[in-house]
């Protein structure tokens, strides 16, 4: 490994001073060292990229895996977690398109693609208004102050991902509590486990369903008849590519929820104006994607080559991590990133990622936080944090960044 | 200005549409459609834009 400085190897994660903002320590190192070496929670050391321009270009780059299942793969477990056993881990080691590379890679993605292009998700908008007003009622039914987070940031996402996937009315309600506890912090790790357990075979259970009777339609029931015709998925593919879109679309959209709230809420001249005229919504929506970037480092790799950027050597099977929050506040490329600037309009945040894993559901949670929005900010104009947003309790310890309670009165 | 587009390698974000909806679409599979591959020159900058913000480098323009 090329040695770059005398500084000690810092620890990944590293902490943030203030909720809002990344951790300081990125803003020095993208100075010093764009792509700098850390250590990873396994002890194993990984390349950390902070600069815009060296994520997008590593991310677009063919000599990078995102296997998972590599041994050099950076992730956010000890070895610890690492080694635990097999069934706490179930649900995250499913086969599906993040996993893989390549022209196989291509297969499964475009086998979805039309499920997410922008036509497709303008037909889901009426039933995603149905889904948040219902939620924005059981909010102002619920005793004040009310949870902001699980009324709506959570709810809203989970019964989306329900009515895409063709989950039967009767069995959302479980749906929805498995995968709040999957993030909760206030269950055991066994219950997190059993949670997860019931969900990957309850997801089992309903691509197994939809395989055997007539074609529904729906996702999976229109994924599994595209299949038929030209075969690019196992079963097991097929109930793991379903747990995916549960894991991909749940949290990051829910978790953008709430900080969008705060954002909005913290911002009373700005939230008035979206207010008086909506179109003024999506480019805040982008703004507030650059600005808490929330899937902070899920982009990992492993190179498969050796690869030289930025000053540095990437050796063959060492593990990357691109910081998407570190490029979306790299200043060289976003003027005074620390501000949160509603009429910025920059379109070029890697929030979703970039290269042929950019997010696929992107425009579906940019429709899901732009009906929230709107409709918090139309039915619910009275609505104020119960506590300093200083106060609320941030996700410091999860993958995604977000909050875990919000106490709000309506 | 003229416009290549790449189904091979389009992965469907549709940044192209959200960039320059007067010149891109997309198809059925939810690939990259151009609706034109010669656009006016009014839509030229938000072209440019869509090729800096397509992850998959699916399209390319040759100006003049
Ligand atoms: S931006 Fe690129 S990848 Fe996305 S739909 Fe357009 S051509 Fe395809």
């Amino acid at each position: 490994m090329t040695e770059t400085s005398g500084h000690d190897i810092p620890s990944f994660p590293m902490a943030r001073e203030c909720p809002m903002h990344p951790p300081a320590e990125y803003r020095e190192l993208r100075g010093r060292e764009p792509v700098s070496r850390v250590r990873m929670p396994d002890g194993q050391v990984a390349w950390l990229v902070l600069k815009h321009g060296l994520a997008r270009k590593l991310l677009a780059d063919p000599r990078v895996s995102a296997d998972r299942l590599h041994p050099a793969f950076p992730g956010r477990l000890t070895a610890e977690q690492r080694a635990a056993p097999e069934r706490v881990r179930r649900l995250s080691t499913r086969r599906s398109m993040i996993h893989l590379d390549g022209d196989e890679h291509g297969a499964h993605r475009k086998i979805l693609t039309g499920e997410f292009s922008l036509r497709r998700i303008a037909a889901l908008r009426p039933r995603v208004q149905e889904i948040v007003d219902r939620s924005i009622d059981e909010m102002l039914a619920a005793p004040q102050p009310a949870d902001l987070v699980e009324h709506v940031s959570q709810a809203v996402p989970s019964l989306v991902i329900c009515e895409l996937l063709g989950v039967p009315h009767e069995q959302r309600r479980d749906f929805h509590e498995w995968a709040g506890m999957l993030v909760s912090r206030s269950v055991s790790i066994r219950e997190r486990a059993a949670a997860s357990d019931a969900l990957n075979d309850f997801l089992e259970d309903l691509v197994t369903e939809k395989e055997r009777g007539e074609p529904t339609d729906d996702l999976i029931g229109r994924l599994i008849a595209r299949n038929r015709r030209t075969p690019v998925m196992t079963h097991d593919e097929i109930v793991g590519t379903a747990v995916m879109l549960l894991v991909a679309g749940h949290q990051t959209t829910a978790n953008m929820i709430s900080l969008g709230v705060v954002a909005l809420l913290e911002n009373p001249e700005h939230k008035a104006r979206i207010a008086a005229d909506p179109s003024l919504l999506p480019p805040a929506i982008e703004e507030m994607l650059r600005y808490f970037s929330v899937v902070e480092n899920a982009p990992a790799r492993v190179a498969t080559e050796d690869i030289e950027i930025g000053g540095v050597t990437i050796r063959q099977n060492e593990g990357i991590v691109v910081s998407g929050l570190a490029a979306d506040w790299d200043d060289e490329v976003f003027e005074h990133p620390d501000r949160l600037d509603f009429e910025r309009g920059a379109r070029h945040h890697v929030a979703f990622g970039y290269g042929v894993h950019q997010c696929l559901g992107q425009n579906l949670a940019r429709v899901e936080l732009e009906i929230v929005f709107e409709t918090l900010l139309r039915r619910v104009p009275g609505l104020s944090l119960a506590v300093p947003a200083e106060e609320l309790p941030y996700k410091d310890d999860a993958g995604i960044y977000g909050i875990y309670r919000m106490p709000v009165n309506c | 200005m003229h416009i290549t587009a790449d189904k091979g390698r389009c992965v469907g974000a549709a940044q192209c549409v959200l960039a320059a909806p007067a010149v891109f679409d997309q198809d059925e599979q939810g690939l990259v459609a151009p609706v034109t591959v010669d656009p006016a020159g009014a839509d030229w900058p938000a072209v440019r834009q869509a090729v800096h913000l397509c992850p998959s480098s699916a399209i390319r323009i040759d100006e003049e």
